[in-house]
């Protein structure tokens, strides 16, 4: 802890972090003239000179001065101090590590003092310094012309919060213009009342807290609902209780809509995949009365070419648009070639057919294996997928998600009209209806199953593409979602389209909606125990159709 | 006692029976005539293999019904001899506790209900038996009554099985976890790492595997065997000729579980060890290339593959590796596509084939 280098890892909160940055340059260059013109040593440069003094109730005390002062041009001092970056030079002055340019700086000035007063010192800083420090900094960064600066501000204060910061609180707030910083500011300052005496004004704070549905108030909630061991209430205020049972009970159903929220979108991301694997398996189970055990593979070898794919193009920005018909040729090709090789001598035995595609994925995984190594590989989100639309406090979106959810809603629209409302789609449905029939009136059948295998595994060599934005990809990743595929197409009854979708809609987000609150696997056992049950009731699946499987 | 004969006759003619009894000495002997010693739990394996092939192919060979889900019941009845083993040196583990080791570990006071009475093998047999037939009675018994069938039926018990393998993979679950039960010490108070102790068990499974052998063939050549066949190749003919399908399927399927439950519970003190693993879904589809491989139909056929395919795949995965996936999915494809009746379905053919070259010979002088 004694030489590093100004390097070390930061306690301060992320968001404050690079805000106070960019604020700290701001201050720099708004502030120094100001310096500059007044050399003389004020109470400002009095105070941060404390801040290098040999004992903590010193530096204590001169933060406390420094936050009383309310002069934003300590801003760089405390903030340097809060990051680790302030050092003592040999004249036992402190002085300011700038960790990006490597040189020493003047902590009022921010010049840079060259040669540097070596050997510099760190200032040990310890936990409870910087429960005074952060505060301090905060509120002057309060007064910061910068909003972002100001919200991190607000929301450090929010965090902490004294009775005394009232006022200034309610000065800001007043003053503020910036939406977003009002209402942060707006929760400081019912941090700070709530630490008051004023029973109205404790009562509006719990009012704000409970509309803001803000989890960070939980414990300071509890401590006020609480009772004593004697069954009185700890708060004796008793319409303050009630304030705050009612604040309780709204910040509680907020955090349960944030994480049903969740769930329901997990679910949902869960099921668009299941949609794309249970789509080809639609097609190659249903329509063509075939087990494809390789169809889970083809998931696996679609995100592995969006891997190659990011590899080949450096991760260019648009390398997953690119990705997307690669995949889909690269799979479909896979597997029509599957058809011509193998499993076109195994039609009508499905059992046959099962062993076999099961040995290919073998043959499939072992490969991959081989080429890109047993690890898994990571994909990157591009740019333009990364972050999340926040929809209410603490409930995140991922762009990547929602784009997964997109991208199976176009897929899935695709499939429905090739097979409704094109040429081929016609011959698709003749051929199932009735195969020798279909061959009467000149429809080449034996392509129609190639060419019908192929865009099976290509929608499922999609499905790859879309998993690889949403986690790791290693030469396994097939083999967790075929169960789960068979039991979509199970469930939604052989060869439906739209008994696919709504069956990978309900698994997937009854799987998500039962995992947090039974465990991931009670939730599969649970899923698998309905599905068994559903079958006894209605053998033909949710939306029955007569299939080469049945004849 | 004519009756007896008579019925041992159907089973099997006199050079047959003749050709058993010599193979089943051979194979209890073989500890005694120079097979090395550290062989021996590699050859007690492959035996338990061969019960389970045996199980797997009376459902599939004769009642037709491919199940994914072999493993499973293999996996439980091994954990049932995994329990004793760990009950029967309670007090003597790492933490010299009368619980197992990992319960310790996991901080757990007392021993789950489920684990009591495991400390006696009789009991811990019996459970090795019946929980797996328990299972397949219940599973099966909603699975046919509903005419879940063919791929539905394979694809819904390999559902089973990944769903169990999640399940045994936890801690919570109380079998160890990932980890499974390990480190056994003694059975029925004998060391297990002693060379008699590991010949007394090889003979044990040499013996279980012919007595499983003659069960089954017993059930398949019996009237029921006979019924199943006919369940097997056209189902709803069966039906309306008077027969219950249901009940044949379900008696081959429970008696198939608890075969396999046998099977499982003489593998784990063996090898040493039983965890989740051993249940994965891809372990019930070897069993199937087993029976595949030997040929489907011939309880002689998949005691064979059983021994073809994991006797390669333990040389395999010692010399070259990466390459038994490949020999293991080719397996599945060749077989398939051209052998369908298995390596015992060659045999008649060469039959013919070499028929006609000694006819041929027969016919024009050299």
């Amino acid at each position: 802890m004694n030489t590093r280098d100004g390097t070390g890892v930061s306690h301060v909160p992320k968001t404050i972090k690079t805000a106070v940055f960019m604020g700290m340059a701001a201050a720099v260059v708004v502030f120094s003239p100001l310096a500059h013109a007044d050399p003389v040593e004020d109470a400002v440069a009095i105070a941060i000179d404390g801040l290098a003094a040999p004992s903590e109730d010193k530096i204590e005390a001169s933060i406390q001065q420094l936050a009383a002062l309310d002069d934003p041009r300590a801003i760089p001092a405390l903030d340097a101090l809060c990051d680790d970056r302030l050092r003592v030079g040999a004249d036992g002055r402190p002085y300011i590590w700038d960790s990006k340019t490597r040189d020493v700086r003047h902590p009022l000035t921010g010049a840079v003092v060259s040669p540097a007063p070596r050997p510099l010192k760190d200032v040990e800083v310890g936990n409870e310094m910087r429960r005074v420090a952060l505060p301090a900094l905060a509120r002057l960064q309060l007064a910061s012309p910068q909003a972002a600066l100001r919200m991190a501000a607000a929301e450090e204060l929010s965090k902490s919060g004294s009775a005394d910061a009232a006022a200034l609180l309610h000065r800001s707030l007043a003053r503020e213009k910036d939406a977003g910083v009002r209402e942060a500011l707006a929760l400081a300052v019912a941090r700070a009342d709530l630490a008051g005496t004023d029973p109205a004004a404790r009562i509006a704070a719990l009012d704000a807290i409970g509309k803001s549905g803000n989890d960070g108030f939980l414990s300071e909630l509890q401590r006020l609902t609480a009772k004593n061991g004697d069954g009185t209430p700890v708060e004796p205020d008793a319409r303050v209780a009630a304030a705050a049972t009612r604040a309780m009970d709204s910040v509680k159903s907020h955090q349960r809509l944030v994480a049903f929220g969740g769930s329901l979108l997990h679910g949902l991301s869960l099921a668009s995949v299941l949609l794309f694997v249970a789509l080809g398996l639609a097609i190659t189970f249903g329509l063509l009365g075939v087990i494809n055990m390789a169809h889970g593979e083809m998931l696996m070898l679609g995100a592995y070419a969006t891997y190659t794919v990011q590899t080949v193009l450096h991760g260019h920005r648009f390398y997953l648009l690119a990705a997307i018909p690669i995949a889909f040729l690269a799979t479909g090709a896979i597997g029509a070639a599957l058809e011509r090789g193998v499993i076109r001598h195994l039609y009508g035995r499905p059992l046959e057919t099962l062993l076999a595609t099961w040995g290919i994925s073998l043959g499939l995984i072992q490969t991959v294996r081989l080429m890109f190594g047993a690890q898994n590989v990571t994909v990157a989100n591009p740019d333009w997928l990364a972050g999340g639309l926040e929809i209410a406090h603490g409930l995140v979106l991922p762009w990547s998600r929602i784009a997964v959810v997109g991208f199976v809603i176009l897929v899935a629209a695709g499939v429905w009209f090739i097979l409704q409302r094109t040429r081929f789609g016609l011959q698709v449905r003749a051929v199932t209806q009735n195969r020798p029939m279909a061959a009467c009136l000149g429809i080449r059948t034996k392509r129609v199953d190639a060419l019908m295998f192929g865009l099976g595994s290509g929608i499922a060599g999609l499905g790859g593409v879309a998993l690889s934005q949403l986690g790791n990809v290693g030469p396994e990743l097939g083999q967790s979602y075929i169960i789960d595929a068979f039991m979509v197409v199970v469930l939604g009854g052989v060869g439906r389209l739209t008994g696919a979708v709504a069956a990978a809609l309900g698994l997937g987000i009854i799987n998500k909606l039962i995992e947090p609150a039974a465990g991931a696997v009670t939730g599969k056992i649970v899923v698998l125990v309905v599905i068994i049950l559903f079958i006894q009731r209605r053998p033909q699946g949710l939306f029955a159709l007569r299939g080469r499987v049945e004849a | 006692m004519s009756s007896l004969r008579s019925r041992l006759r159907e089973m099997h003619g006199p050079r047959a029976w003749a050709a058993l009894g010599a193979v089943a000495v051979l194979l209890a002997l073989l500890p005694l005539m120079g097979l090395p010693a550290h062989l021996v739990p590699l050859f007690g394996k492959f035996l338990c293999f061969g019960i389970a092939a045996l199980a797997m192919d009376l459902v599939w060979g004769y009642g037709g019904i491919l199940s994914l889900g072999h493993g499973l019941f293999f996996a439980l009845g091994g954990y049932g001899m995994g329990m004793y083993l760990m009950r029967s040196i309670a007090g003597e583990g790492v933490y010299r506790s009368v619980l197992p080791d990992f319960m310790v570990f996991l901080d757990w006071k007392q021993l789950p209900w489920y684990w009591h009475g495991f400390e006696h093998f009789g009991f811990a047999i019996a459970m090795a038996l019946l929980v797996p037939g328990a299972l397949a009675l219940v599973f099966g018994w909603f699975a046919f009554r509903s005419r879940i069938r063919g791929v539905y039926f394979s694809i819904v018990t390999q559902a089973l099985t990944y769903a169990a393998t999640l399940l045994f993979f936890q801690n919570a679950a109380g079998f160890g976890g990932n980890n499974g039960l390990t480190d056994f010490k003694r059975i029925l108070g004998w060391p297990l790492h002693d060379p008699g102790t590991r010949a007394a068990l090889y003979v044990a499974s040499a013996i279980a595997l012919v007595a499983t052998y003659l069960l089954c063939r017993y059930v398949v050549t019996s009237r029921l065997g006979r019924v199943l066949t006919a369940v097997r190749d056209a189902e709803l003919k069966t039906r309306f000729c008077g027969y219950e399908s249901t009940h044949y399927k379900l008696f081959v399927w429970t008696l198939s579980a608890v075969l396999c439950g046998l099977a499982g519970a003489l593998y784990v003190p063996q090898v040493g060890i039983i965890n989740p693993s051993e249940m994965q879904p891809a372990n019930s589809i070897e069993m199937a290339i087993w029976v595949a491989v030997g040929g489907r139909g011939s309880l002689v056929g998949a005691v064979i593959g059983a021994w073809i395919v994991a006797g390669g795949k333990n040389w395999l995965t010692n010399t070259i590796p990466s390459a038994w996936l490949y020999v293991l999915g080719g397996l599945f494809v060749v077989v398939t596509l051209f052998l369908p009746r298995g390596l015992v379905g060659l045999i008649p053919k060469l039959r013919l084939a070499l028929a006609a070259v000694l006819r041929r010979r027969a016919g024009q002088p050299v």
